[in-house]
């Protein structure tokens, strides 16, 4: 994702791109490894929506829709009965806006199909089939159905693995019994390990926590995690190159 | 459970359509429109803000198990880069240090 500004410059010796049905059986092939990995987040994601109160049919219809692991997770975790709808919704935007320059460096390649194809493909894009597929394409392949047919390939095998955690989610007792409490937090953790970019993720960081900190003690609700976030961002906008 | 609360899948479709205007838009606006590289930067870090907000208030609540479980997974999820594994070695190291202090 660093290196987004890069690839949004592609000049003009982008390789051209075709679309076919040999293209996205190519993709579906070279992306089911990298599926198989995310399945296992697929697993925990299951699991986690079930205690959040979701159905298995509900958490399906998620994974199936959002496509998206790290916004689904954080979505499931501020679950309450009523819904906090806005809570959920822009929360769930405010971890998928990175997705808005991921989109954009595919557009070199992508913009060489038909809208149809184009706009399908990035239906089905997360972070790791976006990363396989860069790669790929980066290194000259004429394919442009590769994005989606790793992503066809990582749609089937998050929602399968989502159905798997759920079921199994259901048939867990008392969480604490099993440190089962902590799976959110250590899960966030893994995901903040995998997000962290050295000393510079540093400064938004520390902003993000204290934000959070403070609105989480003085307003009910999860609004901390909208503040947070966007603490960071700031932080980082203000100073950006300073 | 299987089934199918029509609140809970409106909710769905919202966050499914906010999510696929991030990837659609990131290919059809940046055509058109030059975000700059500061406001880039901010983009590329709300992920990591994200997860250290939501995160940060559970450590502040939680207590010297839950700190050395923590410090535990991240240890093992930067090293292996595996999420099951550090998953697994946060709750074992919890349930170990709950039962000592």
């Amino acid at each position: 994702m660093a290196e987004a500004d890069s690839t949004t410059e592609p000049g003009d010796d982008v390789q051209s791109v075709s679309f076919s049905a040999a293209g996205v059986r190519e993709g579906f092939v070279a992306g089911f490894p990298v599926a198989v990995g995310v399945a296992g987040y697929g697993v925990v994601f299951g699991v986690v929506a079930r205690r959040a109160g979701l159905s298995v049919a509900e958490a399906a219809v998620m994974s199936a829709t959002v496509v998206a692991g790290a916004a689904q997770l954080v979505a499931v975790e501020l679950w309450a009965d009523p819904i906090p709808v806005a809570a959920v919704v822009s929360t769930t935007l405010l971890v998928n806006l990175r997705y808005v320059l991921m989109g954009a460096a595919l557009r070199p390649w992508l913009g060489q199909l038909t809208g149809p194809q184009a706009y399908t493909s990035v239906f089905f894009f997360a972070d790791e089939n976006w990363a396989q597929s860069i790669g790929v394409l980066r290194s000259g392949s004429h394919n442009g159905a590769f994005l989606l047919g790793s992503g066809l390939v990582l749609w089937l095998l998050w929602i399968a693995s989502t159905v798997v955690g759920a079921t199994a989610g259901a048939l867990v007792g008392d969480p604490a019994t099993y440190g089962l409490d902590f799976v959110a937090t250590a899960l966030f953790l893994t995901l903040a390990a995998g997000f962290w970019e050295g000393a510079e993720s540093l400064r938004p960081w520390l902003a993000a926590a204290v934000a959070a900190l403070a609105v989480h003690a003085l307003v009910p609700g999860e609004w901390y995690i909208l503040a947070g976030a966007l603490a960071g961002a700031a932080t980082e906008v203000v100073a950006y190159d300073a | 459970m299987l089934d199918l609360d029509p609140t809970v899948v409106a909710v769905i479709l919202g966050m499914a359509a906010v999510t696929y205007a991030t990837k659609a838009g990131g290919l059809w606006l940046l055509g058109r429109v030059d975000l700059s590289e500061r406001a880039e930067a901010g983009i590329d870090v709300l992920p990591g803000a994200v997860v250290v907000a939501f995160v940060a208030p559970a450590l502040a609540d939680g207590g010297v198990p839950e700190w050395v479980a923590a410090a535990a997974t991240v240890a093992v999820a930067r090293k292996t880069g595996n999420l099951l594994v550090s998953l697994a070695v946060g709750v074992a190291v919890v349930l170990a240090v709950r039962s000592v202090v």
